[in-house]
């Protein structure tokens, strides 16, 4: 791949039930590329746990991709109220979702937690009151 | 396991149209509302057993590449759930049995978590 291919996607924090849509068209787009499965999925999955964070939590934001040929980097950047404990965030199974949220099948506390398992490596930068944004890089070479 | 199988075993109806998926292979299992539980478990060619009907049931069952979704307890789809999933290639049914009655079924009848390759 020549140059890099990047996809930037605006994020509906309104509403739920399309949440994960870009998450959807970027593995039909890394997969137009040519890349393997299991890298797909393991973007896939970390984006689509960001995806769902930023509409719980954040009233949505912006997400891009970009694919290089050593790796694919997801940026997800949203403008809600950030996260006070970060190492606290990352704890399996720790959650400030609403109880309406989990009747949805989120917020198990699972996301932080699935977003660094997917991806070799994540970077958190939150201000509280500001927003936060995500980094995450899958190598693929 | 075919999904077929599947449909027989859980007497379950099937809710998407295209008749050639149920001749896919399931090798494994899953059973959850919480879908970041399921996205926790990565097994291709997979079904999940649920009583959540959300459109995210769907979306989370595509990115695990599972082909087939049963939704427990008569539970029923809207007709947008099962438009998304027929455009991912994934089966939903729904049967009248409780998660616990309908994973017991398919667990004695050999759907125990193999990997593809097996």
């Amino acid at each position: 791949m020549a140059d890099n291919v990047v996809f930037h996607f605006d994020v509906d924090g309104e509403d739920f039930s399309s949440a994960g849509g870009a998450s959807v068209t970027v593995k039909k787009k890394l997969r137009q590329l040519g890349i393997s499965q299991e890298y797909i999925r393991r973007v896939a999955i970390a984006m689509y746990e960001g995806e769902i964070n930023m509409v719980i939590h954040a009233n949505g934001g912006t997400a891009d991709v970009i694919v290089s040929d050593e790796e694919i980097k997801i940026v997800l950047a949203d403008t809600g109220p950030g996260i006070p404990d970060v190492s606290l965030a990352m704890q399996e199974g720790f959650s400030t979702a609403r109880d309406n949220i989990r009747s949805l099948g989120f917020g198990a506390g699972m996301g932080l937690p699935n977003m660094k398992k997917y991806t070799d490596t994540m970077e958190i930068e939150t201000e509280l009151g500001r927003g936060t944004t995500i980094t995450m890089t899958v190598k693929i070479a | 396991m075919k999904i077929r199988e599947l449909e027989g075993l859980l007497s379950a109806e099937v809710l998407t149209s295209d008749q050639k998926l149920l001749d896919g292979i399931v090798y494994n299992a899953c059973c959850s509302d919480m879908m970041s539980d399921v996205l926790a478990y990565v097994k291709d060619q997979g079904v999940l057993l649920t009583g959540l009907v959300n459109e995210q049931v769907i979306r989370t069952a595509s990115m695990m590449d599972m082909v087939c979704i049963v939704f427990v307890r008569d539970k029923t789809p809207t007709a947008e759930m099962i438009r998304l999933a027929e455009d991912y290639d994934i089966v939903v049914m729904k049967t009248a049995y409780r998660a616990y009655e309908a994973c017991g079924k398919l667990y004695t009848s050999g759907l125990i978590a193999r990997e593809p390759q097996d």
